[in-house]
C-alpha cells in the first residue's frame, strides 16, 4: 500500500462525535406530505390564515416543480411522502423561560457543547436552539430587547410580531424560488428570527443551533433576518444530527435583508451526520440562502464551513441592489468518504459600483465529491462593478474529486471580475516535513488542511473559529498516514 | 550514540545504500561528502524515517534503540533531527504556528508540559538571536516564497527551538552567502554539546572551515569509500572527486 494509500485508509476511520441520539417523547405528525398535514402544522403553530395560505400555495407549486437534477451530486429517489415533516419534544407547555425549559432539552444541548443556561454562555453569544422541527430556547432576550432587537423562535415571531412577518417572509427567497424552498414554504417548523432597529449595533453574536433528534424526520427550519438602516448584527449557525442508517432530509431557507448602510455577517458551522464510511446514511442538505443588499452601502458577508451531510446543496448568495453594497462569500467545504458536496454562491450585481469577493477552499478526501458552483452576474445598471473569485480546491488521495463550476454574465463594460483557480495535493513531502519535527501525521494533516483554509477561518468569530479548526480536523481524521 | 551497520537501502527497486557503516559518538561532528547522486540525501531521508526508502539489509542503533522500527515523529521525538535540503513549503501555516506545534508535541512525547504561547514566545526569542532570524520572516507561510539562504536559516532556528541530540544537516550550506555561512555555522556551533552530535551533509570543503569536523567521510556510489580527519576535506577541495573515483573503479 503506497503511503497516500495508508494516509486514506486511516483517515476515513473516523468516527461521527455527535452521532447518539435521545428519546424524548414527541408530539409527530404521520409520515406523509398533503395539504391536510400543512393545516396541521399550520394550526400547531396557531398561524394566522394568511400564512396558511402562503404554505398550501406554495404546496400547490411544489407539487408541480421537479426536483433539481442538475447538481453534481448522485443519490437515490427520495420518498417524499415517507418523511416525517413535523416533529417537536413534547413539553407540558410552552416554556415562558429557561427555567421552564425540560431539563433533558438543556441537556442534550449541554451534550453538544452549548449551554443555553445564560450565566454559562461564553459571553457575547445569544442563542436561539431548534431540536427536530420546534425552538425550544433563546438566550439573552432580555438584553436584546432593551435594544429593540428582536431574537426569538419563528413561531413566536409570528405571534408577537405579524406584520414584520408578513413584510419579509418570502421576500428574498419567494415561496417558489426553488423545489426545495417550495417545500420548506409549505412545511417549515421553526426557525429563528431575527430584527435589528435602524442605527442599532448588536452588541453580542446571536446564533442559532439546529439539531435533528427524532428518526425519519425531515428538518424545514426558516431564518429571517432583518437589519434596517445603519444596523450591525453577526449571526452564527451551527448543526449536528444522530448517526442513523437511513438519510434525513433538511430543507432550510435563510433570508436575510439589509437596508441603507446595514451589515450582516452570517457565519455557518455546518456538521450534519455525513453518513458511516461506507456511505450509509446521512443528512441531504438541501438549503437556500440569500440575502438582498436592498439599501445603498449596504454589506452581507456569508462564512461557511461545511463539514457534514451526505449530500449539500448550498449556494449561499447576495443580491447587490443598493448603489455600493458588498457582497462576501467565505467558504470551507470538506468531503470525506462517499460525501458529496454541490456548494457555492450567486453574486448578483445590480447596483451602480457594488463589489464582491468569492473565497472558496474545497477539501476531498476518500471517495467523495467536492463541487464549487458559483455565479456572478453583472446587469446592465450595474457601473463599476468588481468581483473576485478565488476557488483552490486540495485532494487528498486519488479516489476523490474536485470540481469547479465558475458561471460569468457581465451586461455592463464596465465590470472588473477576476477569477483564479487552483488545485493541489497534501503532499508526503509535506507531511515528512511536520513528522520530522516531531508532528504526527493526523495534526500535521490538520495542521496543513488548516493552513489551506486559513483566509475563510479567519473570517469566523472566535467562539467558532476554534471549533471549526477542530472539526476539520475531526472530519479528516485518519485520511492521512 | 549512533551505529549503521552495513545499511542497504532502495527505492523504487534501484539500490541506493550498497552497505554503510558509521559510528558517531556524542559530542562528535562527522562531515560527509561526496559528488551529486551518490546517496548523501538518501542516508540522511532513511535516518529520519522516510517510508518511500525500503531497507533492503543492515541495522541502524540510536541510543541502543533500533531506529528503524521507529516512526518518523518518534525518531524525532528521540531527538533525531533533519535539516532539509529542499525544505518544504506549507501554505497558510506560520513558522512560529509549526514550530509551537512541533515543540509541544515533541514536550509530550517526552512527558513534559508543553509550553503555553507566553513560555513559547520567549524561547522563540532567546533563539531567534542564535541564528539572527527576523521575526517577520516567523510570522510567514512556512518557507513560502522564502529565499533558498532564507530557507536554510529558518532550518537552522527549527534545530535550536527542537534541541536535537543527533542533527542531520543536509547541503545547509548550499545557496548560501558567505555571511548567511557564517551565521548559520556559528548557530550550530552554539548549539553543539558534549551530550549531542552533529552529521554534516555537504559537497564543498567551504562550510567544514566554519563547522569544524572530527572525521570526515566520503559517500561515493552509495558506500562510505573513505574515511579521515579534517585534512581529508582539504584534499577533496585541492584534487576533486576523480581521483576517488579512479580509486573505487581500481578495485
Ligand atoms: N525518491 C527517489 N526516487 C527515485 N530515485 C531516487 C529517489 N531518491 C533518490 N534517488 C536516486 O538515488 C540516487 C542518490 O540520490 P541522493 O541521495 O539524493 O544523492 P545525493 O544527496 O548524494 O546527491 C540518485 O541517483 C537519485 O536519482
Ligand atoms: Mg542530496
Amino acid at each position: 500500500m503506497s503511503k497516500d494509500d495508508q494516509i486514506l485508509e486511516e483517515f476515513t476511520s473516523k468516527e461521527y462525535e455527535h452521532g447518539w441520539s435521545v428519546d424524548f417523547e414527541a408530539d409527530e405528525a404521520p409520515a406523509g406530505i398533503n395539504e391536510d398535514i400543512i393545516r396541521f402544522i399550520s394550526a400547531k403553530k396557531e398561524e394566522p390564515q394568511w400564512l396558511l395560505d402562503w404554505r398550501l400555495k406554495a404546496f400547490k407549486k411544489w407539487t408541480e416543480m421537479k426536483e433539481p437534477r442538475w447538481p453534481n451530486v448522485k443519490y437515490p429517489d427520495i420518498d417524499y411522502q415517507g418523511v416525517k415533516y413535523y416533529s417537536a419534544p413534547k413539553q407540558d407547555k410552552k416554556p415562558k423561560s429557561l427555567d421552564e425549559v425540560d431539563p433533558e432539552l438543556l441537556k442534550t444541548f449541554e451534550r453538544l457543547g452549548i449551554s443555553l443556561t445564560e450565566q454559562k454562555r461564553l459571553t457575547g453569544v445569544a442563542v436561539d436552539a431548534v431540536i427536530d422541527s420546534v425552538s425550544v430556547a433563546t438566550t439573552f432576550k432580555e438584553t436584546l430587547s432593551e435594544l429593540g432587537i428582536i431574537f426569538c423562535s419563528f413561531s413566536e415571531a409570528v405571534q408577537e410580531h405579524p406584520e414584520l412577518v408578513k413584510k419579509y417572509l418570502g421576500s428574498v427567497v419567494p415561496a417558489t424560488d426553488n423545489y426545495f424552498a417550495a417545500l420548506n414554504s409549505a412545511v417549515f417548523s421553526d426557525g429563528s428570527f431575527c430584527y435589528i432597529p435602524s442605527g442599532v449595533r448588536c452588541p453580542m453574536e446571536l446564533s442559532t443551533y439546529f439539531r435533528i433528534n427524532a428518526a425519519n424526520t425531515g428538518q424545514f427550519e426558516r431564518t429571517l433576518i432583518v437589519a434596517e438602516e445603519g444596523s450591525y448584527v453577526s449571526y452564527l449557525e451551527g448543526c449536528t444530527a444522530p448517526q442513523r442508517d437511513e438519510n434525513q432530509l433538511h430543507a432550510a431557507v435563510v433570508e436575510i435583508y439589509a437596508a441603507k448602510d446595514a451589515e450582516v455577517k452570517y457565519s455557518t458551522v455546518q456538521n450534519w451526520y455525513p453518513g458511516d464510511k461506507n456511505g450509509k446514511g446521512g443528512i441531504y442538505n438541501f438549503v437556500t440562502k440569500r440575502g438582498i443588499c436592498d439599501g445603498d452601502n449596504s454589506k452581507i458577508s456569508w462564512t461557511q464551513v461545511e463539514t457534514g451531510s451526505a449530500v449539500t446543496w448550498k449556494y449561499p448568495s447576495c443580491i447587490l441592489k443598493g448603489d455600493n453594497s458588498q457582497g462576501e462569500f467565505y467558504s470551507v467545504a470538506v468531503t470525506n468518504n462517499y460525501q458529496q458536496a454541490d456548494t457555492g454562491t450567486k453574486m448578483i450585481h445590480i447596483g451602480k459600483n457594488t463589489k464582491s469577493r468569492i473565497v472558496s477552499k474545497g477539501i476531498s478526501a476518500g471517495k467523495s465529491q467536492n463541487s464549487y458552483r458559483g455565479q456572478v452576474h453583472i446587469m446592465k445598471r450595474a457601473e463599476n462593478a468588481r468581483n473576485f473569485s478565488q476557488c483552490d480546491s486540495l485532494l487528498m488521495g486519488d479516489k476523490c474529486g474536485a470540481h469547479t463550476f465558475p458561471y460569468i454574465d457581465v451586461e455592463n463594460n464596465s465590470a472588473q471580475v477576476e477569477h483564479e483557480a487552483t488545485t493541489s495535493k497534501i503532499g508526503e513531502d509535506q507531511i515528512f516535513y511536520c513528522q520530522q519535527r516531531g508532528i504526527d501525521e493526523e495534526s500535521a494533516v490538520a495542521l496543513i488542511v488548516n493552513g489551506f483554509a486559513k483566509e475563510v477561518m479567519s473570517k469566523l468569530p472566535m467562539e467558532f473559529a476554534v471549533e471549526a479548526q477542530k472539526l476539520l480536523a475531526l472530519t479528516l481524521e485518519g485520511s492521512v498516514g | 550514540m549512533l551505529k549503521i551497520d552495513n545499511l542497504h537501502a532502495s527505492v523504487e527497486g534501484k539500490e541506493i545504500l550498497k552497505g554503510i557503516n558509521l559510528e558517531v559518538k556524542a559530542g562528535e561532528v562527522h562531515a560527509i561528502m561526496g559528488p551529486n547522486g551518490s546517496g548523501k540525501s538518501t542516508l540522511a531521508s532513511v535516518l529520519a524515517g522516510r517510508e518511500e526508502y525500503e531497507i533492503e539489509e543492515g541495522s541502524v542503533t540510536y541510543q541502543g534503540k533500533d531506529l528503524l522500527e521507529l516512526a518518523p515523529e518518534e525518531r524525532a521525538h528521540a531527538g533525531v533531527f533533519l535539516a532539509f535540503q529542499y525544505p518544504v513549503e506549507i501554505p497558510g501555516v506560520s513558522t512560529t504556528n509549526f514550530l509551537k506545534t512541533a515543540v509541544n508535541q515533541t514536550r509530550e512525547a517526552r512527558g513534559l508540559k508543553s509550553l503555553d504561547a507566553v513560555s513559547f514566545l520567549k524561547v522563540m526569542k532567546e533563539k531567534m538571536k542564535l541564528v539572527d532570524i527576523d521575526q517577520a520572516l516567523l510570522s510567514r507561510a512556512l518557507n513560502e516564497g522564502f529565499s533558498g539562504g532564507e530557507k536554510k536559516r529558518n532550518e537552522i532556528f527549527q534545530m535550536a527551538m527542537l534541541e536535537p541530540t543527533l542533527s542531520i544537516l543536509d547541503e545547509t550550506d548550499s545557496g548560501l552567502d558567505i555571511d548567511a555561512l557564517k551565521i548559520v555555522a556559528d548557530g550550530v556551533n552554539k548549539l553543539k554539546s558534549p551530550d549531542n552530535a552533529t552529521i554534516v551533509v555537504t559537497h564543498y570543503q567551504r562550510l567544514l572551515d566554519y563547522i569544524v569536523p572530527d572525521y570526515v567521510h566520503v559517500l561515493y556510489q552509495g558506500r562510505i569509500v573513505k574515511s579521515g580527519d579534517k585534512s581529508l576535506a582539504h584534499e577533496l577541495e585541492d584534487k576533486g572527486y576523480d581521483w576517488i573515483k579512479e580509486e573505487v573503479a581500481a578495485l
